[in-house]
């Protein structure tokens, strides 16, 4: 049972982890991130990979969707963006990914705060349409503006590497992918706790009186998109050196669904949601693989017979989370921490 | 005599053929408690909103310590040093008690994205100098140190109220404009609520202008009262003025007198036989 917390300032009112039991805890998820990948299989260290990716890009568009509360259909679109800059960049100026992804990033969030134009005269299911035609216009360019993109048959990426490191193996991937990964959720953290991230709130709770209080909606709306996208496109350019092509195929709409689906079933405006939104939508399918795989012995054509059934389960699932858990498996999470602390007394 | 910080002059407000204000002027001295009263419908709501931006009159003028600032927005209009709370609760409902205060200061603060995203030597520092001024000046002021770090969804409609007014103290402004503070309260929140804005009146030397039906309220801790009835300004002067006022008593009690209902009411074509 924890009592109270001795916090005397206010900078330690504030700080992210507050008390010694949560530094000790955040010091053994630290210790495992590091050891994990030395005594995994490699195909876990693959899926921890894609994790990571999947992090970084749904606590992007939790950013936008979540905080700022404007739906976006085009993150999928904005991470081909990213994942197309990244890998022209690499391949025709020879740059390292240090270099590529921030500029790909970049890039990206232009067009970002473009498609969030929009944004400032319609809302909810307006902007959803208005968005997933940016995304549709996006893979219209992706397949014909050939010179750059390769059209239908993508690029490759030749010279994936950061400063000087070739990133031929999953394992070199990991050491990049999950700091980056936890930066991004920590510069999340961070806005939460200063003004744009009290206005991004705002926007999204009461956008007149935000207005009345000196938030500029244009502003904060295009800033929200435009941080959102960034955090796309460098998931995007990830994507592209993990996987080291890209096609048009690559980010197709459902890539934008996929997303909403992770923050939604995590938790949509927590920074915790789309973590677990994250790792949910992309080990769950996995996880599901390998249970069907373990029937085979017993009914030799199971893999033929249940693959259709694993789409309706993970579907059943995220139904189920809607129905039974709205706010998300951060709930869950914050719900079970209260008890532990309060334990054994009752909630 | 104290200066007056707020001035209308002949404001006239409608919305189709409906005439909401005609031709209302009068003063708010700076440093004291100015209310305005009158029966349902009689344009207060729309008075306020005509002096902090969100409706337009057709003719009058509006001066803020000697400026003309009927041009200007909403948002600039609360940097000049107005701020207002609402008639219905318009809090974020998901931040907490002291985000809520502290987005009222908004447009005081600097952060830039960069800044905020690493959290950062300034943007820190920032954060910390607003949260000790918040902490110090408005939560411990309006006694709300218990609920800081509640979501305002979970809070009772009284202390609602009170974060209201706590966010709107945060915008730093010169003139407080309160729509109906006590309304829905019952008598202890009331009194509380009564308190605190005599307190702010007292303390701090802030300008007040409020809305508000309850007149027991208005007539204990009005400097000045101000009656408007069909968008018409009445009556204005200290609370004992006003009481007394037979304009004021025919508007609230009636004349007795069924033509003169008829002719405020506009029915006397349809009604005269």
């Amino acid at each position: 049972m924890r009592i109270g917390d001795a916090v005397s300032t206010y900078p330690s009112d504030e700080a992210i982890f507050r008390t010694q039991t949560q530094k000790v805890w955040m010091g053994i998820f630290i210790a495992t991130l590091l050891t994990f990948p030395f005594v995994s299989s490699p195909y876990t260290l693959f899926l921890a990979c894609l994790v990571g990716i999947a992090v970084i890009s749904a606590t992007g568009l939790n950013i936008l969707v979540g905080l700022t509360g404007q739906i976006s259909l085009g993150h999928g679109g904005f991470m081909g963006v990213g994942a197309y800059t990244a890998v022209w960049l690499a391949d025709n100026m020879g740059m390292g990914l240090a270099l590529s992804m921030p500029l790909a990033g970049l890039l990206t969030a232009a067009v970002g705060v473009v498609v969030g134009l929009p944004s400032l005269r319609v809302k909810g299911l307006y902007l959803a349409i208005a968005t997933m035609a940016a995304s549709v216009i996006l893979h219209f360019i992706f397949v014909h503006w050939e010179p750059v993109t390769g059209g239908n048959a993508g690029i490759n990426l030749q010279n994936a590497n950061i400063f000087g490191i070739n990133l031929n193996s999953d394992l070199r991937m990991y050491f990049v992918v999950v700091p980056l990964a936890i930066i991004a959720v920590l510069g999340e953290r961070n806005l939460l706790r200063t003004r744009i991230g009290r206005a991004f709130i705002a926007v999204r709770d009461r956008d007149i009186s935000a207005e009345v209080l000196g938030v500029d909606l244009l502003r904060y709306k295009l800033m929200s998109f435009g941080l959102s996208s960034f955090y796309a496109g460098c998931a995007g350019a990830l994507w592209a050196y993990f996987f080291k092509v890209v096609t048009p195929e690559s980010f197709p709409l459902d890539t934008s669904i996929f997303y909403l689906a992770a923050i939604i079933v995590g938790g949509m405006g927590t920074v915790l949601g789309p973590i677990l939104g994250a790792i949910f939508m992309t080990l769950v399918p996995e996880i599901l693989k390998i249970l069907t795989a373990v029937v085979v012995p017993i009914l030799p054509n199971a893999q033929v017979l249940l693959s259709p059934v694993r789409v309706v389960v993970f579907g059943a699932l995220i139904v189920g989370f809607l129905l039974y858990e709205p706010h998300g498996m951060a709930e869950m999470w914050r719900r079970t921490r209260r008890y532990s602390h309060l334990w054994p007394f009752k909630t | 005599m104290a200066d007056d910080i707020l001035e209308l002059k002949g404001i006239s407000l409608s919305f189709g053929g409906l005439k909401v204000l005609s031709d209302v002027s009068f003063t708010v001295p700076e440093g004291k408690i100015t209310a305005i009263v009158g029966p349902n419908g009689a344009g207060k709501t729309s008075l306020f909103n005509a002096i902090s931006g969100f409706y337009k009159p057709q003719a009058g003028e509006i001066f803020f310590k000697g400026e003309n600032i009927g041009h200007l927005h909403p948002p600039k209009r609360a940097k000049l040093g107005l701020a207002r709370s609402f008639q219905n609760i318009a809090l974020f409902r998901g931040m907490t008690v002291l985000d809520n205060i502290k987005l009222g200061a908004h447009s005081h603060l600097k952060t830039g994205l960069l800044a905020a995203l690493f959290y950062i030597g300034k943007a820190q520092r920032e954060e910390m100098a607003l949260r000790e001024e918040v902490e110090t000046k408005i939560i411990d002021f309006l006694e709300i140190d218990h609920i800081r770090n509640m979501s305002v969804a979970s809070l009772a409609y009284g202390l609602q109220k009170r974060v209201e007014l706590a966010r709107a103290l945060a915008i730093g402004p010169q003139v407080l404009l309160l729509d109906e503070p006590v309304a829905g309260m019952n008598r202890e929140e009331k009194e509380d609520m009564a308190r605190f804005i005599l307190d702010l009146n007292q303390e701090w030397g802030m300008t007040v202008l409020m809305v508000e039906h309850d007149m027991g309220m208005v007539m204990d801790i009005s400097d000045k009262v101000v009656v408007l009835n069909f968008g018409q300004l009445i009556a204005q002067g200290t609370a004992e003025d006003v009481k007394n006022d037979p304009e004021v008593i025919k508007a609230y009690l009636g004349s007795g007198n069924v033509s003169d209902m008829r002719r405020r009411l506009g029915v006397e074509a349809a009604g005269s036989e």
